[in-house]
């Protein structure tokens, strides 16, 4: 049996089934972040004092991986582009790009938090730390997240563009909502745990 | 209606560039006023009015939010209404605080 409405809308909606569903997703992802927010301010304005980011963090690590991840959702919104002008090697080459700056985004975290682990610098060390390490870690799985389903889209699960170039047009979308989402949390993230 | 499309997608590609370049921008703008050390409540005010710009760009054009069906703007706009009162809990936390 055929799974309707993979490609074309539904009449009802005006839109194809998975894009409702990441959106209904995506929804959730603003609750669970804004649940970490909300308890970010709720300590912050408890809190006697209150470090500055800056003073604790590596703030020029932080902005490049700002840059490497906006240049990522653009790179990820120009393989779907490429993919409505019929371009499948520019897809390719923009997806890789996505993957691998998602890829060089982790390796400058990694080198944040051993930084951090060096210096015996833990979740547990303060509150600032704590909730540091939470949120950081969290959007930090998100975009391993995002590396995998990238990768299979890039890889094996390109296929499809022969069989059903429309459905797998449809995939790059929703896979891109996502990742625009990952990078839209992180330009938040930022200036929140880095700059104030 | 394929020659449209790809006409409409090459149209918007110019779009992202602009955007891309905008984010940018206000990544140093945003990286120059912390260097700055304004007062914590000016530095929070501008802080997050630069980061929410450039979220509505992101979500604008990259998500496409610009133009979107009507079922989609709902469901953000049920979200934004939690999304708000999880914000206000801290906030009258405060104020609780206070008196």
């Amino acid at each position: 049996m055929e799974i309707p409405y993979v490609s074309t809308s539904r009449p009802d909606t005006g839109l194809y089934n998975a894009k409702l569903g990441i959106w209904l997703f995506l929804a959730s992802e603003v609750m669970l972040f804004g649940a970490l927010f909300s308890s970010y301010v709720l300590l912050r304005v408890g809190a006697v004092s209150w470090p500055h980011g800056y003073d604790l963090l590596n703030v020029p690590l932080a902005t490049v991986n700002t840059v490497v991840l906006i240049t990522s959702s653009v790179t990820m919104v120009m393989s779907w582009a490429s993919l409505m002008m019929k371009n499948f090697s520019r897809y390719r080459m923009y997806m890789g790009a996505t993957i691998l700056l998602a890829v060089v985004f982790l390796v400058i975290k990694y080198i944040e938090y051993t930084g951090k682990f060096s210096h015996e610098i833990f979740p547990s060390t303060s509150t600032f730390y704590a909730i540091y390490f939470t949120i950081t870690g969290l959007h930090g799985l998100h975009v391993i997240g995002g590396i995998i389903v990238n990768a299979y889209f890039w890889g094996a699960g390109s296929k499809m563009w022969k069989s059903d170039p429309q459905r797998f047009t449809n995939r790059i979308e929703i896979a891109g909502l996502y990742w625009h989402f990952v990078d839209l949390v992180w330009i938040f993230l930022f200036p929140v745990l880095y700059l104030l | 209606m394929e020659s449209t499309n790809v006409e409409a997608v090459k149209k918007s590609v110019r779009t992202y560039i602009l955007v891309f370049v905008t984010l940018m921008a206000l990544t140093v703008v945003t990286v120059a006023v912390s260097s700055l050390h304004l007062s914590v409540g000016a530095a929070i005010a501008v802080a997050l009015v630069i980061a929410s710009f450039k979220a509505t760009l992101v979500a604008g054009y990259f998500m496409h939010l610009i133009s979107e069906r009507k079922l989609i703007y709902s469901t953000l706009a049920l979200t934004a209404i939690f999304f708000l009162a999880l914000m206000l809990l801290p906030i009258s936390h405060m104020l609780d605080g206070l008196s």
